[in-house]
């Protein structure tokens, strides 16, 4: 059974079709990637399936059960980490706090908590919590800058710590959107071996990437969306013969 | 021996000082919702006043002891806050700042027609019989208030808040309930200023629903942005700077807003994010007594 399957997903924006009756299905410990030109729907799909949007149409489920329709953080306890195209950390605090952030889930004490944080069953969560959220941030490479503000980090490492935060999730999925966008060649390489790791970890990895040098490098299988509809999805040799997927890149006749 | 202290003030002072207690307190309590969770409210006054009429009507009509009256009242702001924050903190930024000033509005002319809160005559509140004189009370309620505000901050709680500050969508994506922590949120800001109502109350023996206008609100919200959004040092500055500022200016009597007016406007222009805003003050003292940050010599041992 396929972790996160997406049967005849549609949503529409008024008269705007963004995402037409896509059929996907993610196995789990594959490493997936989903291209294809500017405003093809990719990053639409993502919100879908982390609930920022509801779909119009279609269903969406995940361990064999239906997500569609839930509220995004639901979504994300039940195991699903994202990052996002234009980086969202939280810019003020610091490294260590955003990926504390992201283990939120991972805790359980609230407010009484807070006000009894002196109790040792609160201190032990709070160890925890650090411990997995320095964890992550080693799986990342950014434990030493741990105590700096996210805002202050390269562009690189920004996007890195968006992963980490999302790991600190301790996700059976993992959404990349655009994770190698603006880095440098070395930087895209370390970041090949960081999301091979994640996998072997054990975590699902779907991700959204325009490099295509890092997509074929780094991918099991490819999905190509384009208009808002599935055009081809299969392993990364078959994807680059397909013919629909050239014309879909460069133009009709490319193809012949 | 406090008795001793505390009767060598003179009573002017001590008044100018558990003004700046309670305005401590009415302004941590504001500073969770706005500083901390990132809500603009300007109907805070509204809770002080649902606070301070609890408070004086539970005094009047059960005589309950005191302290159990400052919780109480505390209690009862924050069940209405809650009550309140459900439906409207689902609006953000100036929508929801139009909601909070009117429902400070309406409780005002609630109590205003109100037979039980004596209608526009406000009501005349004993003196609570305690065993510690008041202004000790105030001492101990503000301390607990800036302890709670600190451990609020320094939780996996306060995280979450700073978190919807932040970035809602993000915040979402990491599995945080955004409506669920607003709401709480909310409502310790109103226990807080509920508490800071009640001694209010008690301490100046009457209230009337016209103290607890629109100017109160911004009040606390001028405490809160002049010492910094988000740091309770900063708050603790402001309030006490503001609180104790009408008095120091009485002698220019009918232009000493003028001069708050002007104080405000530039501290906006020198330091829009507050006198002590973006300051970590516990790193800094940390620091300088060469202690290193919690969870360093942790993170050594992973790499």
């Amino acid at each position: 059974m396929a972790l996160l399957k997406l049967d005849n997903t549609t949503i529409r924006f008024g008269g705007l079709v963004a995402v037409n009756g896509v059929n996907l299905e993610v196995e789990e410990g594959e490493i997936l990637a989903l291209i294809g030109p500017n405003g093809a729907g990719k990053s639409t799909i993502f919100n879908l399936i982390t609930g920022i949007y509801p779909p119009t149409d279609g269903a969406i489920s995940f361990k064999g059960k239906s997500i569609a329709g839930r509220p995004p953080h639901v979504i994300a306890s039940g195991g699903i980490g994202r990052t996002f195209q234009n980086i969202r950390l939280f810019g003020e605090q610091t490294v260590l706090d955003n990926v504390l952030i992201g283990a939120h889930t991972r805790g359980n004490w609230n407010l009484t908590g807070a006000l009894l944080q002196f109790l040792p069953s609160v201190r032990k969560e709070e160890g925890r919590l650090l411990e997995l959220a320095i964890h992550c941030l080693s799986k990342v490479d950014l434990a030493h800058k741990a105590y700096e503000l996210a805002s202050n980090l390269p562009y690189g490492e920004q996007r890195r710590l968006e992963i980490a935060r999302a790991l600190a999730i301790e996700p059976a999925l993992i959404l990349l959107d655009e994770p190698a966008a603006g880095m440098n060649p070395q930087e895209k390489q370390t970041l090949l071996k960081m999301v091979r790791n994640i996998r072997d970890d054990g975590v699902t990895v779907f991700l959204v990437e325009h490099d295509m040098k890092f997509v074929m490098g780094l991918s099991d299988r490819i999905a190509v969306l384009d208009y808002g509809s599935k055009i081809a999805d299969g392993r990364p040799e078959e994807v680059r013969a397909n013919p629909a997927v050239i014309e879909a890149y460069l133009g009709k006749g490319a193809a012949h | 021996m406090f008795q001793n202290m505390l009767n060598s003030i003179d009573p002017y002072s001590m008044q100018i000082l558990v003004n700046i207690g309670i305005g401590i307190i009415l302004a941590l309590g504001l500073n969770i919702i706005t500083g901390l969770t990132g809500q603009l409210s300007l109907g805070h006054a509204a809770f002080m006043s649902v606070g301070a009429f609890a408070g004086a009507l539970l005094t009047i009509k059960t005589g309950v002891p005191f302290y159990i009256n400052i919780l109480l009242s505390g209690l009862i702001t924050a069940v209405v806050a809650a009550a309140i924050g459900w439906p409207i903190l689902r609006l953000t930024g100036d929508y929801l700042a139009i909601c909070t000033l009117g429902f400070a509005e309406i409780v005002k002319v609630v109590f205003l027609n109100l037979e039980i809160t004596n209608k526009a005559l406000g009501l005349t509140v004993p003196t609570p019989d305690t065993s510690l004189p008041m202004p000790l009370i105030v001492l101990i309620v503000v301390c607990l208030t800036i302890i709670a505000s600190a451990f609020i901050q320094n939780s996996r709680f306060g995280r979450a808040l700073k978190a919807i500050r932040d970035d809602e969508i993000a915040a979402e994506s990491m599995g945080i309930n955004i409506a669920r922590y607003k709401v709480q949120s909310f409502a310790v800001s109103a226990f807080m200023a509920g508490t800071g109502g009640c001694l209010y109350a008690h301490f100046l023996g009457y209230i009337n629903p016209s103290d607890f206008g629109f100017l109160k609100s911004i009040d606390m919200l001028s405490m809160v942005v002049l010492g910094g959004l988000g740091s309770i040092p900063g708050t603790i500055f402001g309030a006490s700077i503001l609180s104790a500022a009408p008095e120091f200016l009485r002698f220019m009597s009918q232009y000493r807003m003028l001069v708050y007016g002007a104080l405000l406007v530039f501290m906006m222009v020198f330091r829009p994010n507050g006198l002590m805003g973006g300051i970590d003050f516990t790193s800094f003292v940390l620091r300088k007594l060469g202690v290193k940050p919690r969870g360093v010599s942790r993170s050594k041992e992973v790499q």
